[in-house]
């Protein structure tokens, strides 16, 4: 398979993850968007594996194992993400990204 | 191009179709649902790839876990279920940064992996298994602990404080009256009264 | 055997720090007992090192006789040195730090001046800060500070050694501004941490253009290097001025002494333990550490003798006009830091002797005054009166610790300070002169200051408010403890040359050679004469004192009036005093002057102050442009910030964005270079 295909797929995962963190305002959807860009991260580690898998070989199947615990993480992060946008929800009674903003000058 | 390549366009177009309108659908629940396409199709990909494992572990945790765990985060956060616009002020900026980004990353891409293949033998879960419990198995239980960790702090964030409320005779209401007392006590103007370094600094060094 | 675990002596400390921290408030005694268990181990280690060390430097000098007698020490005689340590590369190649500790006759008494005098502070400070808000925070600030100085102590290698000097400048500056909601408090605590940063720049420049000559941080490496003479002697002067400009900061010297004076804001144990016997000694050790590069760089030693020299009149001049008794005790640590530090470009053993001798007795001064100002609520002496009836344990250790630094012998302090007297002596030249006249009248200063402040207090009528008694013993019993080696401290180190092989100058020697070419010896001319003028320091403040705190008119009116008027009006009552004493025409009025622009803290001041005396050595324009410096770096600070900050904008978003451009910047740097 043409190396370019999975990891441009994975480019266009992670620029909408981009686009997305940047101009959502309701703070769940900023998390759905980091998870398209942690998505295009194990892409990313799984087209690696196969591409040095093809020329010197990778018996550790470290890209692999990489995106598993990428997936991991990205789990305990989703949860930790959710506990922090209930708190704010519960402390300021919104979940707007752009009203969290105590630390202005 | 061969079969596997398709399979593999197929999957891109859907998911990077599915993942765009994730960041572009205006209602809340439509998104979460666009994002449990895009993260089948990045299975698919997983499964196109060779990573047959991956694949249905994605499908488990994410498609099967992390999504449900959002809907739960939209439900509980009360976000209003219907379209409206969910967008701020920064939209073109963000238009601008992540497209470039992505035309950088794509030049970059067909620049150094062009005519790069990839190897898409599948793994067999066997051989994952034993790399990961034996090789990989002091950063798999790090992976564990962290897990365990965010488990925990997770809870201890979420977690409703009962008795310990703002004030001292609010501890057996309805927390709703607590929070919002809560939510007005770090006013801004204490930020900005607070002794500056600037203060300090002029009398060190006037006479 | 116990220098080999010498390193426990700062880990002890540094351990209690943690169990302080982490368990302080859950502990019977709040955490102190955890922190003087600590220090009593480290005393005991320390004693242990001192012994090790002392048996072997006696042993090697029993060998070679009466100081002054032999010509050279023989072959193969070696002073006392034990270095331990992990070497790390941080930077690759062949700069190595060295994680390590340096045991030598220093740093066994620096040990013991430090753990002691830390231990009777711990101590004390149970009955002084008992009922403390931050009781707890208070002790492990202690230990922090201990194992700090400690780490400072022992380190063998110059970068070591910077990371205790800052970690103690960061306890100073956190216990001078330990009651922090005081806004008087906390400019103190900044003040003192710039201006002792100030000298820090000079001290970083210094050990790089060290580590850059020689290519090694290690202390060892320096002197060897040194020792070795392949090396570009302006340089080597350029790097140690600069070091000098880290240890004025650090020892209040001038021009950057104004701190010291302020930092009285902070409680008094911690004035006893960092503003007097050991973080503001940390200049002079730190000269005495490298003295052997000192002696290799003439002009450097003048500059410290000048420096130190100038300080010694200056501050005691204004501990005359002081009116609070901790800036009395203040100015007098400013004072002999300059004796010490003036000591060190003429005799080693002096400078550190006087460091050792000053150590104790000043902490007595200071533990005692802090004893005082418990029982009488206030600062001011103006306040005080008559406390030798109902403090009879405060008055007779501050009378033995005030006696001590007046040096009347054969107190700690008569000594030490002949020692530097004679050193100057023998040393002669422009600079030996200057510093022997100048040391000299600073004695009888000191003496007038200290019988001033001891009459002030102790005689006459009680002037406050309240009825003042006698403080708990945990608070006498280290005053107690204290007032023996204020007493015979000095006794180790008697200038007979019969007795210097087995005295202090044989256990701190650095080099045998060095031992044997600088007998320490008895001048009884200098001995007469500092003798002499001190007890006519003592005599006139007598003859002024005795009776005038109740009887004198002036005060009277004074004491009535508002707090800063009475201020003023003392110090022109004091103008006439000093005018009535040796000190006549216009240092005085001058030195009254310039006290309140110091108060003000002015460095420009300061400057301009010694031009009135006549003693400027350093031009107006110096000041100035130091001054415009530290002002200009805060305006500036302030006018870049007020912009700055609109880059604050609270959004996240713009936040993340500014990463990701960020990060497309660097791609596109790093691919354009590939």
């Amino acid at each position: 398979m043409q190396a370019v295909f999975p990891l441009t797929f994975a480019a266009l995962l992670f620029s909408a993850g981009v686009y997305g963190v940047l101009s959502r305002r309701n703070a769940v959807l900023v998390l759905m968007s980091v998870e398209l860009m942690l998505a295009a991260v194990t892409v990313n580690l799984v087209a690696f594996h196969g591409l040095v898998a093809s020329e010197a070989g990778d018996p550790l199947l470290s890209g692999q194992v990489f995106a598993l615990f990428v997936m991991g993480i990205g789990a305990a992060e989703v949860g930790v993400g959710l506990a922090i946008v209930l708190l704010l929800y519960r402390n300021r009674a919104t979940v707007n990204v752009d009203d969290a903003d105590l630390m202005k000058y | 191009m061969s079969i596997p390549d398709l399979f593999m366009l197929g999957a891109f177009v859907l998911g990077g179709a599915a993942a765009l309108l994730v960041v572009t659908a205006r209602n809340v629940v439509h998104a979460a649902l666009y994002l449990v396409i895009a993260l089948v199709a990045v299975a698919a990909s997983f499964l196109w790839m060779g990573a047959e494992f991956l694949a249905w572990a994605q499908v488990l945790v994410y498609v099967g876990a992390v999504v449900v765990l959002i809907l739960f985060g939209l439900m509980l956060t009360r976000a209003p279920i219907g379209p409206m616009a969910q967008h701020n002020e920064n939209r073109k900026f963000a238009v601008a940064v992540s497209g470039g980004l992505f035309v950088l990353l794509v030049t970059v891409i067909v620049a150094t992996f062009g005519d790069a293949t990839v190897d898409v033998t599948p793994v067999r879960v066997a051989d994952l298994g034993e790399v990961l419990y034996v090789q990989w198995a002091f950063p798999f239980m790090v992976l564990g602990f962290l897990l365990t960790v965010s488990l925990i702090g997770a809870l201890v964030l979420a977690r409703r404080e009962e008795g310990e409320g703002p004030l001292p005779d609010d501890t057996d209401e309805g927390s709703d009256q607590g929070l919002e007392d809560a939510a007005q006590e770090p006013g801004p103007s204490d930020v900005t009264s607070a002794p500056g370094a600037g203060d300090a600094g002029q009398q060190i060094g006037a006479p | 055997m116990f220098s080999e675990w010498a390193w426990l002596i700062p880990a002890l400390p540094a351990l209690s720090v943690l169990i302080i921290v982490f368990s302080g408030r859950a502990l019977p005694w709040k955490g102190a007992e955890v922190g003087i268990v600590a220090l009593l181990a480290s005393l005991g280690l320390s004693l242990g090192v001192a012994w090790e060390v002392f048996s072997h430097n006696a042993g090697v000098t029993q060998g070679i006789g009466p100081a002054g007698d032999a010509d050279a020490a023989p072959a193969g005689a070696e002073a006392f040195l034990l270095e331990r340590g992990l070497t790390l590369t941080p930077l690759g190649g062949d700069l190595a730090v060295e994680l390590g500790m340096r045991v030598d006759g220093l740093a066994a008494m620096m040990f013991v001046l430090v753990t002691a005098v830390s231990l009777m502070v711990h101590i004390y400070s149970t009955g002084y800060m008992h009922g403390d808000a931050r009781y707890t925070y208070f002790f492990a600030l202690l230990s922090l500070f201990s194992f700090s100085m400690l780490l400072l102590v022992i380190a063998s290698d110059l970068l070591v050694l910077l990371v205790g000097w800052e970690l103690v400048g960061i306890c100073s500056y956190l216990l001078i501004g330990f009651w922090w909601e005081d806004k008087h408090n906390q400019d103190a605590s900044i003040k003192a941490f710039l201006t002792t940063k100030l000298g820090d720049v000079g001290l970083v420049v210094g050990i790089m253009a060290l580590a850059g000559m020689f290519g090694t941080f290690s202390i060892q490496g320096v002197l060897d290097g040194v020792a070795a003479g392949d090396h570009s002697q302006a340089l080597l002067t350029f790097a140690l001025l600069a070091l000098i400009l880290g240890a004025v900061g650090k020892s209040a010297q001038f021009p950057l002494h104004t701190w010291l004076p302020d930092a009285m804001a902070g409680p008094t144990p911690v004035s006893a333990l960092i503003h007097a016997a050991t973080m503001v000694t940390a200049g002079v050790f730190i000269v005495a550490r490298l003295f052997p590069a000192y002696q290799a760089a003439p002009v450097a030693q003048g500059t410290l003798a000048i420096i130190g020299a100038i300080t010694l009149v200056m501050a005691g001049l204004l501990a005359l006009v002081q009116t609070d008794l901790k800036r009395v005790l203040a100015y007098s640590t400013v004072s002999q830091l300059g004796y010490m530090m003036a000591a060190l470009s003429f005799s080693y053993v002096a400078g550190v002797f006087h460091l050792f001798t000053h150590g104790f007795f000043k902490a007595l001064l200071f533990l005692g005054a802090g004893s005082v100002i418990h029982a009488a609520h206030s600062n001011h002496m103006t306040e005080m009166g008559g406390l030798r009836r109902v403090m009879p344990v405060t008055f007779w250790t501050f009378l033995a610790g005030s006696l001590a630094l007046i040096a009347i012998p054969p107190l700690a302090g008569f000594w030490s300070k002949d020692e530097i007297l004679v050193a100057a002596l023998e040393a002669g030249g422009y600079t030996g002169t200057v510093v022997l006249v100048l040391g000299a009248l600073g004695g009888l200063i000191t003496a007038f200051y200290m019988t001033r402040a001891l009459y002030l207090v102790f005689a006459g009528e009680f002037r406050g408010h309240g009825h003042p008694h006698e403080s708990e013993p945990a608070m006498t019993a280290p005053l107690i403890a204290l007032a023996i080696p204020a007493v015979a401290i000095g006794w180790i180190n008697l200038p007979f040359p019969a007795l210097q092989p087995l005295s202090l100058s044989s256990w701190v020697m650095f080099d045998v050679d060095y031992w044997v070419a600088n007998p320490v010896e008895l001048n009884a001319v200098v001995a007469v004469i500092a003798t002499v003028l001190a007890l006519a320091g003592v005599l006139a403040a007598r003859a002024i004192y005795r009776e005038a705190p109740e009887r004198d008119p002036l005060l009277h009116l004074g004491l009535l009036t508002h707090v800063l008027q009475r201020r003023y009006y003392l110090d022109d009552l004091y103008t006439d005093l000093i005018a009535r004493t040796a000190v006549r025409d216009k240092l005085a009025p001058a030195a009254v002057w310039f006290s309140d622009r110091v108060l003000d803290g002015a460095v420009y001041w300061s400057g301009r102050g010694t031009y009135e005396l006549g003693q400027g050595l350093y031009a107006t324009g110096d000041q100035r442009g130091i001054d415009g410096a530290v002002n200009g770096l805060g305006l500036s600070a302030l006018w870049s910030g007020a912009r700055m900050r609109l880059a604050q904008s609270g959004n996240v978003q713009l936040y993340a964005g500014a990463l990701f451009i960020g990060v497309f910047v660097l791609a596109v740097v790093f691919a354009s270079g590939a």
